[in-house]
């Protein structure tokens, strides 16, 4: 499938018909429509519930699924979990390697050629362009998606959050704090 | 670019296509390019609503006829089929010209180390 509208793109392209960027701006309006809202609650679930978080970092594709969420084509997903130690951010520039149940649609700049080379050799100058600053002392170990396995960053629970509901804390979370490009909102941002 | 307005139109004169109260719902990256392509060559006026509502509605019934169970999960399947037709109908792209490019998409995956992006090259279109 992916395949024939890849084709349809580029020959339609070539001829003049339509501009890829005039169909990538339309699509991202759905990005962060459908599927980030699933990861989140997958997030705020590990926040709460210990059992559920070790569920999900032992198996993450049956924990997703508690939820209503798989892939149609039985993807493995692995949750990656970030701590003061270690950030974990994902990259991959086939746009097949996404975890669609959890994330939906890919962002733009994920299936850009400039992010997957930077991403890896300086992931840290990335994270900074994306307005997130680590600690020196924290690892920052970057995953490359395969067809077969997909990653889900499971970020941190912001400070001050103490007692929140799950729906309240799964508002914090971000795409790309899921995808490791960004943090969760804290309590803060959400007041805003 | 396209008006996200457009699109909710769009999907309001298409009878049965999955959406919700903001708009289309796609289930894969591909379903969405799906339906940008067509959005964006409807917006130029190449075709008209009612043709595609036509050939998507035939696309449809067809794959009914042959045992499609119709729940949603195959609707940009016939979405496909029918953006296919219509564009070599219009003379926008011939059957050939696609089954060309899409092969070498495939040369193009194949050679591709996973992890780099992947690019066509002129070789890709070789022996096609």
């Amino acid at each position: 499938m992916q395949l024939r509208v890849r084709a349809l793109e580029t020959v339609l392209t070539e001829k003049g018909y339509v501009d890829p960027a005039a169909l990538d701006l339309l699509i991202e309006t759905y990005e962060t429509k459908i599927g980030p809202r699933n990861g989140a609650r997958v997030v705020a679930r590990a926040w709460v519930d210990a059992d559920y978080r070790a569920r999900l970092f032992k198996d993450a594709t049956p924990a997703i699924a508690e939820l209503g969420y798989a892939g149609r084509q039985g993807e493995h997903i692995v949750a990656l979990e970030n701590t003061p130690e270690v950030h974990n951010m994902v990259v991959c520039t086939l746009c097949s390697c996404y975890p669609w149940p959890v994330l939906g649609l890919p962002p733009v700049w994920y299936k850009s050629a400039p992010y997957r080379s930077r991403a890896v050799a300086d992931p840290r100058g990335v994270l900074a362009e994306f307005g997130v600053t680590l600690p020196p002392e924290t690892e920052i170990r970057v995953w490359d998606s395969t067809s077969e396995i997909r990653y889900l960053v499971v970020p941190m629970r912001p400070a001050g959050t103490e007692g929140w509901s799950e729906e309240k804390l799964a508002e914090l979370v971000t795409r790309d704090s899921m995808i490791g490009t960004g943090l969760p909102k804290s309590p803060a941002d959400l007041a805003k | 670019m396209i008006d996200p307005a457009a699109a909710r139109r769009a999907t309001q004169a298409l009878p049965g296509i999955p959406r919700d109260a903001e708009g289309p719902v796609f289930r894969e990256p591909w379903e969405a390019q799906a339906f940008a392509i067509t959005l964006a060559l409807h917006e130029q006026g190449l075709f008209t609503w009612n043709e595609w509502a036509a050939t998507l509605g035939a696309e449809i019934s067809r794959a009914q006829a042959m045992g499609d169970p119709d729940t949603g999960e195959t609707y940009y399947r016939h979405w496909l089929n029918a953006l296919e037709k219509l564009v070599a109908e219009k003379g926008l792209a011939t059957a050939g010209a696609l089954a060309r490019c899409r092969e070498a998409w495939r040369r193009a995956c194949e050679r591709t180390p996973h992890g780099q992006p992947i690019t066509l090259r002129p070789e890709d279109f070789a022996g096609a």
